[in-house]
């Protein structure tokens, strides 16, 4: 049984992009797309979720995913409420469904949840009451659903179509969430070629199995490439010696305009943020014309709006 | 086919007619996804609007959507004008309960303030559950409640009602 969907096929939680029909992709994208324009009305809200309470939930700190949920949850007319649990209960250690029960009988109707474990949207998700629903907006090496469904919208906004695509993917996948979810994403949309570009102690062994095909040469990796989209290198992972450094990092895997120039002349450069300027990705391609990476901001708007109303419907 | 219902095109015929003395150079005409939108795009042809024709899907502005939530395929709205002052003939194919019209002007005022709101139906077929009248009908039936009347575009672009 699939978590995430209601018996009738509906979207009641979203937690991996993984399992989830195409269809159910698409209409998310779909509904994104009639979402773009409330940014830009008079009035920037639609009155959809009035009433609805929505709770934050992020054990991990963030700006950017915290920061557009809830932007999009008030786009919507929810009432949002953001805890950042690192620095309340869970220092006093209180657990974690404690924490949400105690929620709950404030009457949330929504919770979305961000935690350094894998599988802790999913833990939530099975406790909670079934008028609840409950968006993952990362845990873990697990997944980042969103953040893949916005990848896919900014996609689908500059190449039209997804069946004649080549998608590279380029750096840490072993410790990505979002690389986990986009690679979902893609080939649930029919994406016939993705790649994975990176050194070999930063590419899961066996990865091959999710659809991917592997380079630990970059322009080799690079060439003919639609879409290019640069991981975060977390600088922790240096510490644990897996690379030898920034600079050399760098040197191969770090998105420069002459290796950029091997990928297709109209190739789109996206990135999910926060970049390391110098160590994955050159200035000179972050802030290129080939870089869509703050329209993927944008969209992570209307994205997260069609997503928090696809699940908030039809529950009463 | 129903026997009583009218010809889908003879009915925006003479919708036109009754809208053509009132129109002036500010009025803006506006569809209701999907039936509505098929309506104006007539109806802005046969009145000779220079205006742009706008759309409104009223999806995000619906009175039951906790109740049964988003509809699956949501079309974007397109107003390609400012709402400010200006009149506007909001256009829908069958009135019924008057809860489209009423999501559908709630969703007008959040582009802008309009200086007036008309509105034009292909059918009146009673049943109103709000104090919302048509300005303009281009036809008045009393239909059963279990009853639904549906505009239909055929693949040659003809429109045409049934009842089911």
């Amino acid at each position: 049984m699939n978590l995430q969907l209601t018996e009738d096929g509906k979207l009641h939680h979203l937690l991996t992009l993984d399992g989830l029909p195409r269809a159910i992709l698409t209409q998310i994208l779909d509904t994104a797309e009639s979402f773009m324009d409330v940014g830009e009305r008079e009035v920037k809200k639609v009155p959809l979720l009035r009433g609805k309470s929505i709770f934050n939930l992020f054990f991990e700190p963030s700006t950017r995913t915290r920061t557009t949920f809830e932007i999009a949850a008030k786009r919507l007319s929810a009432d949002v409420v953001n805890l950042n649990i690192s620095t309340s209960s869970q220092s006093k250690g209180e657990a974690i469904l404690d924490t949400v029960d105690n929620l709950s009988a404030m009457h949330a109707d929504m919770f979305i949840v961000r935690h350094s474990q894998s599988g802790a949207a999913h833990f939530i998700a099975r406790h909670v009451a079934p008028h609840i629903s409950v968006v993952n907006a990362g845990d873990g090496r697990h997944a980042h659903p969103t953040q893949g469904l916005l990848d896919m919208f900014t996609i689908r906004r500059y190449k039209g179509a997804f069946h004649n695509l080549t998608v590279a993917i380029v750096g840490d996948v072993l410790h990505s969430r979002v690389a986990r979810s986009q690679i979902h994403a893609l080939t649930t949309l029919g994406v016939p070629e993705v790649r994975v570009i990176g050194p070999k102690t930063l590419l899961p062994t066996g990865i091959e199995q999710m659809g991917v095909k592997v380079f630990h040469d970059m322009e080799a990796g690079l060439k003919g490439c639609d879409v290019v989209i640069m991981l975060r290198l977390q600088n922790e992972r240096m510490k644990s010696a897996r690379l030898p450094s920034s600079q050399e990092y760098f040197k191969f895997f770090g998105l420069t305009p002459e290796k950029l120039a091997l990928a297709k002349p109209d190739a789109i450069v996206m990135h999910p943020g926060p970049m390391n300027r110098g160590v994955e990705i050159d200035s000179a391609v972050a802030d290129g014309p080939q870089s869509v990476i703050l329209p993927q901001v944008t969209y992570g708007i209307a994205v997260r709006m069609a997503v928090m109303a696809m699940l908030a419907g039809g529950t009463a | 086919m129903h026997a009583s219902l009218p010809d889908a095109t003879t009915l925006i015929g003479r919708l036109a007619e009754a809208i053509a003395p009132t129109l002036t150079a500010d009025t803006y005409i506006v569809g209701i996804h999907t039936g509505g939108v098929w309506v104006a795009e007539r109806l802005h042809a046969l009145l000779k609007c220079t205006q742009p024709l706008g759309t409104l899907d009223i999806s995000f502005y619906r009175d039951d959507f906790s109740r049964i939530g988003l509809h699956p395929q949501v079309k974007p709205s397109n107003l390609p004008f400012d709402l400010e002052g200006r009149s506007i003939l909001l256009v829908d194919d069958v009135l019924h309960s008057g809860r489209t019209v009423r999501a559908a002007m709630n969703e007008l005022f959040d582009y802008g303030r309009p200086a007036a709101i008309r509105l034009a139906v292909l059918i009146d077929r009673g049943g109103h559950e709000l104090p919302i009248r048509p300005d303009f009908a281009g036809h008045v039936v009393d239909i059963p409640k279990h009853q639904n009347i549906i505009l239909s575009r055929l693949d040659d672009g003809h429109l045409t009602l049934s009842l089911a």
